[in-house]
């Protein structure tokens, strides 16, 4: 064995950066590791490519030959055939050319149009203030789009012109605040829920300001009672409003409505359908079950048995049973609990139970975020002397809420697509009750592929969006090693 | 085990104990589950004292300081903190927590807040100071443990050893009359400990009461006026630091000693 001697080294000057070979950079390095790294990676994706080629191959007809103008499905096919040939086949988006508003907004009054398309518009105003605060661009870009979208949906939909430049008017108010003071907007996105449902439904403006009435009453209650005890004021602040919406709000706006008239054309709940239908349900379901969700989570959590017993005890209930048994509950069992003659809004039932069933989801997930945070945490928030509410809200639920931001941002796109179930209380969802419906007419009786597609499309944007928007939300919340 | 060199000269013109009582800890038991893990606990602080707490690991030290502001709860005994004294009463407890500060061996900053939004944190949510004194107050800390030019990136950004300063700095704008900490310079690389040290030494001449779990003999011998070793659950002996270090007592005692020093 030969005499190993360590020579002493001392480096005089130290080496610079030099560029990598060509083969580490650039678009080659990139084909080698992701598509060709080996034999089987290199067989996978030749494999890849001829089924993306025999895909296009198959489908490209169909969609190639699309017809845009005809009033029947046998006319759709004969255009086909004469244009391309026996045999040939082609997409029919004629359906959607003549029923598109159908799948929007069901059976809603035609001459309406224009509110539940306001009311989605105003929907991304409201919450640009807490969606997009942190950046002008992307909030102005945003409510650009939106602006633009209800100018040219308002004629679109048959809105007179003077009714058009006034919503111009009001977006450019709101544009501006938008840019100069989003906070302001604050007051819009405080007002909306009431705002939403006058729009929606129409009928007396009394009804749903005295149905937000009920949260200032809320607030107020707790004030009045804070001195009294924690739950001595929680308590107020729960009955109070309850007591208010059961039994005030009945004769005040009927004094109201009697005395300072203000109402607009009303829609009854069944005439909802499609998208309107959807949207309705779907954006109320996602804001209410976030809230009830970090309750649910937190109440699980907590040191009181009682609390977390309920808390368990309706998380698992509403996650062991399936969501249609539950909209059957609220459909038809509901009625025998409720005293009769009482008038509980269909779509109302469905918003509680399925914001129920994403709570329950939710709190699952908030509770995942939670257990993730260290205990450090809270430690060093009790050590700081917060009590409990303020260490949850300052310190515990803004991590274990950023954490959880994939799994509730699921649970959403679950609630809304889940929003295609109503059709089994008799609801007309865009997917499966319009299409029907649609469908049950002679001119479009075998459309299948194309009404199926074009309400996916249009559920995809949406879900789309959010999933873009809780990854962009992840990036803005990102505050490890820069 | 690191030890570090203390070799400014520390000023002790202000280091005086007074007879003004800060901690009482009277026959204080604790057990996890049938674990019985502080055994018969009796301790008294004077205000102005600088206690170190040694011992092995797993002797209940850790859990005595963090009984203090019950982030640990005794199951029996009493534990008197400034005059209130520690029971199931939140109030009580929040009190005792808004008074005494608690720096922490894996620092627990707010990873989401910047270092100014960790400081004012607690002093504009528990002691109602408006946000601008709140910020004043966390620009002289920050000046104090030398990284005011941090106030506005994120703990994730700071090196260990200014996060614990950070942390450090985040207890002091709370104004506390005790001061604990629980080993904080165990999750530091060598060349950090020193400017936590230093952190704690300035304190310590300003007449902080102070107890510090730590394995820094160093700190122990130039600073602290009473060291306490632990084993086992229960105070095995107490002594001022030079004869703690050159005359201990117990077997025990010098076991752990050599163990620690003997290299």
């Amino acid at each position: 064995m030969a005499e190993h001697r360590t020579a002493a080294f001392v480096r005089t000057e130290m080496l610079p950066e030099k560029a990598p070979p060509v083969s580490e950079v650039g678009i080659i390095r990139w084909l080698r590791e992701n598509l060709f790294s080996g034999p089987l990676n290199t067989v996978l994706t030749f494999m890849g490519l001829f089924i993306i080629y025999f895909m296009i191959k198959e489908y490209s007809p169909w969609l190639r030959h699309s017809v845009w103008n005809a009033a029947s499905v046998g006319e759709c096919r004969d255009i086909v055939t004469a244009k391309y040939g026996e045999g040939a086949t082609g997409a029919c988006w004629a359906i959607i050319r003549d029923r598109w508003n159908m799948f929007m907004f069901g059976f809603y009054p035609r001459e309406l149009y224009w509110r539940p398309t306001l009311a989605l518009g105003l929907l991304i105003f409201a919450a640009a203030p807490v969606l997009f605060s942190e950046s002008r661009m992307i909030r102005m870009w945003v409510l650009g789009v939106v602006s633009v979208f209800l100018m040219v949906a308002f004629p679109g939909l048959g809105v007179p012109n003077g009714d058009t430049a006034l919503l111009a008017v009001l977006l450019v108010a709101m544009l501006a605040a938008a840019w100069a003071r989003p906070w302001a907007l604050l007051w819009l996105t405080a007002i909306y829920p009431g705002l939403a449902v006058w729009m929606l439904w129409g009928g007396s403006v009394w009804g749903p300001t005295l149905a937000m009435a009920g949260f200032v009453i809320g607030w107020a209650a707790w004030l009045a009672t804070r001195r009294l005890g924690t739950i001595l004021s929680v308590g107020a602040a729960v009955l109070v409003p309850v007591l208010w919406w059961l039994f005030g709000i009945a004769p005040v706006q009927a004094f109201l409505d009697a005395g300072l008239p203000f109402a607009i054309e009303g829609v009854r709940s069944e005439k909802f359908g499609g998208f309107v239908l959807a949207l309705t349900i779907g954006v109320a379901g996602i804001a209410l079950s976030l809230p009830m969700g970090v309750v649910l989570a937190l109440a699980r959590r907590s040191d009181m048995l009682l609390v977390k017993a309920l808390a368990v005890g309706f998380i698992e209930f509403i996650r062991g049973v399936p969501l249609i048994s539950l909209l059957f509950v609220a459909s038809l069992l509901l009625n025998y609990f409720l005293p009769p003659g009482t008038n509980f809004d269909i779509i109302l039932r469905v918003i509680i139970m399925v914001t129920m069933f994403a709570a329950a989801y939710i709190a699952e997930v908030v509770r995942g975020g939670l257990a993730a945070l260290p205990r450090g945490q809270y430690e060093a928030a009790d050590s700081l002397g917060l009590d409990y509410w303020k260490a949850q809200r300052l310190i515990i639920l803004p991590q274990a809420l950023k954490i959880s931001i994939p799994g509730i941002v699921s649970t959403f796109i679950g609630l809304f697509k889940d929003t295609t179930l109503v059709v089994f209380v008799g609801l007309l969802d865009p997917l499966k009750g319009i299409t029907d419906s649609v469908r049950a007419s002679f001119e479009w009786k075998g459309a299948y592929w194309e009404p199926y597609i074009f309400v996916g499309c249009i559920f995809f944007i949406f879900n789309f969006s959010m999933s873009r928007y809780s990854m962009y939300l992840e990036r803005r919340l990102h505050r490890d090693h820069e | 085990m690191s030890e570090a060199k203390i070799e400014r000269k520390i000023d002790r013109s202000h280091m005086t104990v007074t007879d003004e009582v800060a901690i009482q800890i009277t026959a204080m038991n604790k057990w996890f589950g049938t674990f019985h893990v502080l055994r018969d606990i009796n301790l008294t602080v004077n205000r102005g004292e600088r206690i170190v707490i040694a011992g092995p690991s797993g002797s209940g030290k850790s859990t005595l300081i963090r009984c203090i502001n019950r982030l640990e709860e005794h199951q029996s005994g009493q534990i008197i903190v400034d005059g209130t004294e520690l029971t199931s009463d939140l109030k009580n407890i929040d009190k005792v927590r808004s008074e005494v500060g608690m720096v922490f061996q894996h620092f627990n900053l707010f990873p989401h807040l910047t270092i100014l939004e960790n400081l004012t944190l607690a002093p504009i949510w528990v002691r109602k100071v408006p946000k601008k004194e709140a910020d004043e107050v966390a620009m002289y800390y920050l000046e104090k443990v030398k990284i005011p030019e941090q106030a506005l990136k994120y703990p994730g950004q700071l090196s260990g050893g200014q996060q614990q300063r950070v942390a450090i700095a985040r207890s002091l704008c709370m104004k506390p009359r005790i001061m604990l900490f629980d080993e904080p310079t165990s999750a530091l690389d060598p060349e950090m400990i020193k400017e936590v040290l230093d952190t704690m030494i300035e304190l310590a001449e300003e007449g902080m009461t102070m107890i510090c779990v730590t394995h820094e003999m160093g700190f122990a011998q130039a600073v602290a006026n009473r060291v306490i070793f632990m084993d086992q659950g229960q105070i095995v002996e107490q002594n001022e630091p030079y004869e703690f270090f050159n005359n201990p007592q117990s077997e025990r005692t010098k076991l752990f000693l050599s163990q620690i020093l003997g290299h």
